[in-house]
């Protein structure tokens, strides 16, 4: 049967709290907080993160990606393809962009079920992330948060399985964005709850509900989006779902990460599922698609960490003026130190296999790991000195410790000060770089570290990415 | 192989003023150091058989020699990074002691302030590509490439933060002291431990003031074969060893390489000492001018050279070691710290210390009977990096 394999999320570690927002406007902020990109991170980067987790929480690789967005970093240049060189997907695999509407997470299971049903693909991973930006001083800067969830969809071991699928679609204009627009414009709010969500999500899922011959006590979970908590509990009463049944939007802590948003919250609701029980999952945008889930024996053979509290604890607050900063809301004075070098369309060409999942090598002679981010492809063994006797060795997934480091200053960095750092992979290999999602009271030599890939400087219009060090 | 101990001999020299130059260009620089050089050595223009030149950025080829008008003779442009100046003169040395010219000139310049910028540019923002192309390198600065340095010896000899900033701060108020006493240098204030140690940090644990300034500069050598060297003045400087060695990335690389010590810098020492037949280099060697472009290099290079046993310079430093009144008074003109770095020049400019020092001429600064002095350079920077060093004496 096809179903779920495996599950993922990524949650960035910055919060904005609705009060900070209310203290930049003056106006009442209220309680709660929307978790905010790091100015290193985007939807690409947040999707990388996302799948990792998610293939490594069953072991399994997939043949397919699909990535769904509305903030892709490219209007042309598919952002899968990136997320499927990252996390080292094979050359074959099939890979596409899913976008334009919150819709496209769920468009992209849909696909992925179709694909592994009609046998095209054994194991797709589907990647949902987010990166939306409101209009400052605007409703939806309140609302919007980031985030990233994935679902691998599969055969083999399915811890769910999709028992039901139902989609209607509507060209309902609420929330729209044009190519000339920096923001999301959105219509009236009453209009689009009683014109357009409540009714489409109300019908769809009435239908599908009868479609299948359930009611609404029949699922131990009801995860759907909603634009906000008050449409989400407006849908809630009205579709007669006890408030125990319904997955946490989790609007106070995250926002509402759009595309990722419902994912995300499917993923927090395998965490306190059991065999045999069901979920209905329900996504909203030009119309709705919803499923039902049965949940399988394999359950358990999912690794449940971190969970979603996990995720969620150990947040950084920060202020309005660096969420401008990183968001790119501000214009700053230029460095007068001199300019990066800009990145090279054929040396990031040449370099593939470092900037994708950080490739370096391994001497066949003496063994040793080695990679440089600077003319990477070792031709030259550093240990031995033997020449063009490698084979690829990876260091994306190793974990490492800091063995020196320095706080800069000077470095040109939306988060200043720097941190760089001299990494000592555990079984062996040295690599300079950045680092990144630190708190630099707890910064000293022998900390351990694992790899993330974010995006460095830019250039060229280049979206400039590679990996970079964060604390364990 | 042959050493080029006492082959050749340096017989005049000049310098410029460091600092920022704004009212001169490349080409003023180059005029002022080399004509300064050619009255000290009592020759023309026209006795210059074959020139090298160092220069990182201010200028390429041999035209770059262009404004001093020599007439049609082999000009080279040498760049090894911050040891560039060290790097024009083994050039020129080498030709002599090759005996393929008996009069040479060995010049480096830098022009870093007509930027508008306040750092160095290029390179120095290591991780880019050597040809500015890229890249996906790390964009730290040349301040924190040297403060894995600081940061790791505190680690690695158990010295806490307050214990390691002081004793990298003893080192600028030192090469500041020095300074204030040399009407050449870029920076002549004279600064207290605290001051350093409060100083805005720019790579932790480097602040402002372990820092070395970002200045213009020129600095010339008249080269000659050692033979004929006292016919243009009575007190020529010999050379007794040159060295060079080059690192590939080791230590950035290879997890054996620790920070505390750098494998180029003590390669350098160890040759050049064979070369010059020095023993015990802190009993032997006068006084040295080394390659403190931040403090945390200095702390290192003094055990590097063998000035300092392992682990001991911090001994060293507090007890006053390497001031003007210490056992080896190290950087007399203030040091790239305070007489400032105009790369291409730097080697040159320390030779200028030396030479005078050697020749006595050295005024308030001024080392007793120094017999073999030595200059330092590292290019690149810990874990790949170029470390150079040249030894010269008053007697052949």
């Amino acid at each position: 049967m096809v179903g779920i394999t495996s599950i993922g999320a990524y949650i960035p570690k910055y919060r904005l709290s609705l009060e900070e927002i209310g203290k930049m406007w003056q106006t009442k902020g209220g309680p709660g907080e929307k978790s905010v990109a790091g100015y290193d991170e985007d939807a690409v980067t947040m999707a990388v993160a996302a799948s990792l987790d998610c293939m490594k929480r069953k072991g399994s690789q997939a043949d397919g990606l699909y990535l769904a967005t509305t903030t892709a970093p490219y209007k042309e240049k598919q952002s899968a393809a990136i997320v499927a060189g990252a996390v080292d997907l094979e050359k074959t695999t099939h890979t596409a962009d899913f976008s334009n509407t919150l819709r496209a997470g769920s468009a992209a299971i849909k696909a992925a079920f179709d694909a592994v049903k009609g046998g095209s693909a054994k194991n797709v991973l589907v990647v949902a992330s987010d990166c939306r930006t409101g209009a400052p001083k605007g409703k939806l800067e309140h609302l919007l948060g980031d985030g990233a969830a994935a679902v691998m969809i599969g055969k083999k071991n399915p811890v769910a399985i999709i028992e039901g699928v139902h989609s209607l679609y509507s060209d309902f204009t609420d929330f729209w964005r044009t190519e000339k627009d920096s923001f999301i414009q959105w219509g009236e709010g009453r209009f689009i709850e009683e014109a357009g969500y409540m009714p489409l999500m109300t019908e769809a899922m009435k239908e599908l509900m009868e479609k299948y011959s359930f009611t609404p006590k029949d699922f131990t979970k009801a995860v759907f989006y909603a634009p906000d908590s008050r449409n989400h509990a407006g849908l809630t009463k009205a579709l007669n779902f006890d408030k125990n049944q319904v997955q946490d939007p989790l609007f106070a802590k995250i926002g509402n990460a759009g595309t990722a948003a419902a994912m995300i919250m499917l993923v927090a609701a395998f965490e306190e599922v059991r065999p045999g029980d069901r979920i209905l999952f329900a996504t909203y945008g030009d119309g709705v698609d919803a499923f039902i889930f049965r949940i399988t024996e394999n359950i358990s053979m999912i690794k449940r960490e971190p969970l979603m509290k996990d995720r969620l604890d150990g947040s950084v607050p920060i202020d309005y003026g660096r969420y401008l900063l990183w968001r790119d809301l501000i214009s700053v004075e230029a460095s007068s130190l001199p300019e990066r070098a800009e990145p090279s369309l054929a040396t990031r060409w040449r370099e593939r296999k470092i900037i994708r999942a950080l490739y370096g090598s391994k001497c066949r002679k003496c063994g040793t790991p080695q990679i440089h981010p600077i003319g990477q492809r070792a031709r030259v063994c550093v240990s031995c000195q033997a020449k063009d006797d490698f084979e690829d060795y990876k260091f994306s997934d190793k974990t490492g410790k800091l063995f020196t480091y320095a706080i800069d200053q000077l470095q040109p960095t939306k988060n200043p000060p720097g941190l760089n750092g001299v990494i000592d992979f555990d079984g062996g290999g040295r690599l300079i770089c950045e680092l990144t999602d630190y708190d630099l009271t707890q910064v000293t030599t022998g900390m351990a570290v694992e790899m993330t890939f974010r995006k460095l400087h830019q250039g060229k219009g280049i979206v400039n990415y590679f990996w970079k060090a964060k604390p364990i | 192989m042959e050493s080029i101990k006492d082959k050749v001999a340096i017989v005049g020299m000049g310098c410029t003023r460091f600092g920022e130059r704004w009212d001169m260009g490349v080409e003023d620089l180059l005029v002022e150091a080399a004509y300064e050089a050619f009255q000290d050595a009592g020759i023309e223009p026209k006795d210059i058989q074959a020139a090298w030149l160092g220069t990182v950025f201010s200028g390429i080829s041999a035209m770059t020699l262009a404004p001093l008008g020599l007439q049609y003779i082999p000009i080279t442009r040498v760049e090894n990074m911050c040891a560039t100046g060290s790097e024009a003169l083994r050039g020129a040395a080498y030709a002599i002691a090759a005996g393929v010219c008996d009069i040479a000139l060995a010049i480096g310049v830098e022009k870093l302030k007509d930027s508008g910028q306040t750092g160095v540019k290029g390179p120095a923002i290591v991780g880019d590509n050597p040809d500015g192309s890229s890249s996906i390198g790390s964009g730290y600065s040349a301040p924190a490439s040297f403060a894995y340095l600081g940061t790791r010896y505190f680690s690695h000899y158990n010295i806490d933060r307050d214990e390691g900033k002081r004793m990298l701060a003893e080192i600028a108020v030192k090469n500041h002291l020095h300074g204030s006493l040399n009407p050449k240098a870029h920076f002549h204030n004279i600064l207290t431990v605290e001051q350093v140690m409060k100083a805005p940090i720019v790579a932790w644990p480097l602040g402002l003031f372990d820092c070395c300034g970002v200045s213009d500069g020129a600095a010339a050598a008249i080269v000659v074969r050692a033979d004929m060297a006292k016919s243009f003045r009575s007190d020529p400087v010999y050379i007794k060893g040159m060295a060079i060695s080059a690192g590939a990335r080791q230590g950035s690389m290879r997890q054996d390489y620790d920070y505390v010590h750098i494998d180029e810098n003590v390669r350098a020492a160890q040759q050049v000492y064979a070369q010059a037949g020095v023993k015990n280099p802190r009993k032997e060697i006068s006084c040295a001018e080394v390659h403190d472009c931040f403090t945390a290099h200095e702390l290192i290079v003094y055990e590097d050279l063998g000035f300092s046993p392992r682990g001991g310079a911090r001994e060293d430093i507090f007890s006053g070691t390497f001031t003007l009144k210490g056992e080896l008074p190290i950087n007399t003109d203030g040091g790239l710290k305070c007489f400032g770095h105009p790369l291409g020049a730097s080697g040159l400019r320390m030779m200028y210390e030396m030479y005078l020092q050697l020749q006595g001429k050295a005024g308030p600064r001024q080392v007793r009977n120094p017999r073999l002095a030595m200059t330092h350079n590292l290019g690149g920077n810990a874990g790949a990096g170029i470390g150079c060093c040249v030894i010269v004496g008053n007697e052949k």
